[in-house]
């Protein structure tokens, strides 16, 4: 038939008539879609203030900062040395411990390993940082990974200090 | 089998069946011709089903008296399980009942790989298997995480977590999952409303899993066509249905134990502490039913590969109409394929175990090898045994065989016996 080779007006209407259909169909999916996203009142809920004076040497604190706990950790002089000395490019993640704590003293990261969530339990594995109890990730006195399924190194998160005493996270 | 010249013999039925044909469905199922060689291990189809509805009728109930929320799951399954009239019962026989589901569809699942019950002319029936398999796992897990106990929680944050894996994308797939930038309230309000929805789903594949099965019909233990429906079949009602509601009772008593002897051995103790998002559990197990697939999530030393591997491992399945390449069907006749089977049996038992056991030493190179040979059975054994294996001869019938030399005069007094009776 001659309609085979060549697009008459019927053809045209049915593909424009689909073509609009898909175009409403995707915009009426994507409210349904989208009202899964965190809304406005959750990502609101972005920044935490910690009073860490109290923190010795060695000693660490977790905080809760948007439903994740959060580490603070005071390194003493001999986990800063240790993280500062490791070879670079032995890292799976290669990061600079010096980009991960601005102030060498406290390391501030997500305490949530980057394999698949679980929270890594301090002062353990083989590098003297934090191991994961769920699939056995290993990271350093830096928080990065060295041994293990995690691929990244612990997150660092956005913070500052206020003051000398108080931490701000988010 | 009458299916389509069927008349109703009361009035009011004929006037009813002509509008809506109900009637002439319920007499197909009644007739539906079975092969009359089936084994017990044909009688989890019906366990199942009777499964499904089990978790439907508890779980309504719960549904009623549990509560949707962060702050107040928790102890609404603990008043569920003190103060409801019989919550602790219903409880219960939702949460073994799963286990029990489970138990069901491997001993189902297995059957076909024993008698090759997936291969043509059933390639739909066993996909539409695999898909409900899947949707029983989505549901299990969403509903392991209602209770918001320890293991809830971060069962729910390990696999969520999985799709953190994808390149690119994965971070925002998570973070819509959850609602939220970590597993919270609005992570536990839609794996609720989802947890209500999948069985539902799943009754409908069911429905399609059985309207595939009856048209080609079952397959049987010899794994050979029916010849003569009159001689090689029995009616569904009352042989196979009488059968059925055997097995099925010798299955409650198992479901049974469990619910009133042991109900809390298939769980873990983490689940009686309510989730807690700054501690972990120092073990972190899935429920029995998913440790072989978490075993080769695990053996895998990489976060995306791991993932890669999981879902492969159950996506596989589905491809197995055509990775097995032999045309005969039941393992029976297969002396090659029977030993492997018993050895996927095996490597599948020795996954399940390493996936409860620390990912470390021993266990993770146990895990490793045995994830590399469930791979192989399906990619490079199956394939390669349909073309050299050696067959042993089928026999030509499926009554020939229960019925040696004098065939003939048997099958000619089995046909009378059913023209009576019909």
């Amino acid at each position: 038939m001659s309609d085979k080779k060549k697009p008459n007006r019927r053809d045209f209407i049915f593909t424009a008539t689909a073509a609009v259909g898909a175009v409403g169909a995707g915009a009426a999916a994507w409210p349904l879609i989208d009202q899964m996203n965190p809304d406005a009142s959750v990502k609101a809920l972005a920044s935490t203030e910690v009073d860490v004076s109290s923190l010795q040497p060695g000693q660490s604190v977790t905080v809760l900062w948007r439903g994740k706990p959060v580490f603070i950790k005071r390194r003493t002089e001999n986990e800063i040395n240790e993280a500062r000395n490791v070879n670079i490019s032995d890292l799976k993640h290669p990061e600079k411990d010096e980009d991960r704590a601005k102030n060498p003293e406290w390391l501030v990261m997500l305490g949530v390993c980057t394999h698949l969530g679980c929270v890594p339990l301090g002062d353990k594995g083989e590098y003297g940082g934090w191991f994961c109890p769920c699939h056995g990730s290993h990271y350093d006195t830096s928080g990065r990974i060295r041994k293990g399924p995690a691929p990244t190194n612990l997150e660092i998160p956005k913070y500052e200090f206020v003051n000398s005493n108080t931490i701000k996270i988010g | 089998m009458s299916d389509h010249n069927y008349t109703p013999s009361s009035k009011f039925g004929k006037w009813f069946n002509d509008r809506l044909p109900l009637l002439t469905l319920a007499n197909h199922l009644t007739d539906y011709p079975t092969p009359k060689n089936l084994n017990y291990w044909w009688t989890f189809g019906g366990i199942l089903t009777f499964c499904l509805i089990t978790q439907i009728i508890t779980g309504l109930v719960l549904a009623m008296h549990y509560i949707a929320h962060a702050d107040l799951a928790f102890s609404s399954v603990e008043h569920i399980m003190r103060d409801v009239n019989y919550g602790w019962l219903i409880r219960y026989i939702h949460a073994n009942g799963a286990s029990m589901f489970f138990l069901a569809v491997y001993i189902h699942i297995f059957r076909s790989l024993f008698y090759g019950s997936y291969k043509a002319p059933r390639e739909i029936i066993w996909i539409l298997g695999i898909m409900i398999y899947l949707l029983m796992m989505a549901a299990a897990f969403m509903g392991y995480v209602l209770p918001w106990g320890q293991m809830s929680f971060w069962g729910a944050t390990v696999i969520t977590n999985l799709f953190s894996a994808i390149p690119l994308v994965g971070e925002s797939i998570t973070t819509w999952l959850w609602g939220g930038y970590s597993v919270d309230n609005p992570t536990l309000t839609r794996f609720f409303t989802l947890h209500y929805l999948i069985p539902f789903l799943i009754l409908g594949l069911v429905v399609l899993h059985i309207w595939a099965l009856h048209v080609p019909g079952n397959n049987n233990p010899v794994g050979i066509d029916i010849q003569k429906p009159s001689k090689d079949t029995v009616p569904f009602h009352p042989y196979i249905v009488i059968k059925d509601l055997f097995a099925l009772l010798l299955f409650m008593i198992v479901f049974a134990f469990f619910v009133f002897y042991s109900p809390n051995i298939l769980g873990h103790a983490d689940n009686y502490i309510e989730a807690n998002p700054l501690v972990t559990p120092a073990h972190i197990v899935p429920e029995w039913y998913l440790l072989p697939f978490y075993a080769i999530l695990r053996s895998i030393p990489d976060k995306l590969l791991g993932v890669v591997a999981m879902l492969s491992a159950i996506f596989i399945l589905a491809a197995l109409p055509w990775l097995d390449t032999s045309k005969v069907r039941s393992a029976v006749f297969r002396p090659l394929y029977k030993q492997f089977y018993w050895i996927l049996v095996i490597d599948v038992l020795i996954l399940g175990y390493v996936g409860a056991m620390p990912a470390e030493g021993l266990y993770l190179l146990i895990a490793r090898v045995a994830t590399a040979y469930y791979f192989l059975h399906f990619l490079l054994i199956l394939p390669i045994l349909g073309k050299i294996e050696k067959t042993t001869p089928l026999p030509l019938s499926i009554t020939s065989p229960v019925l040696g030399g004098s065939a003939d005069l048997a099958m000619a007094k089995n046909t009378d016996v059913r023209k009576e009776k019909l």
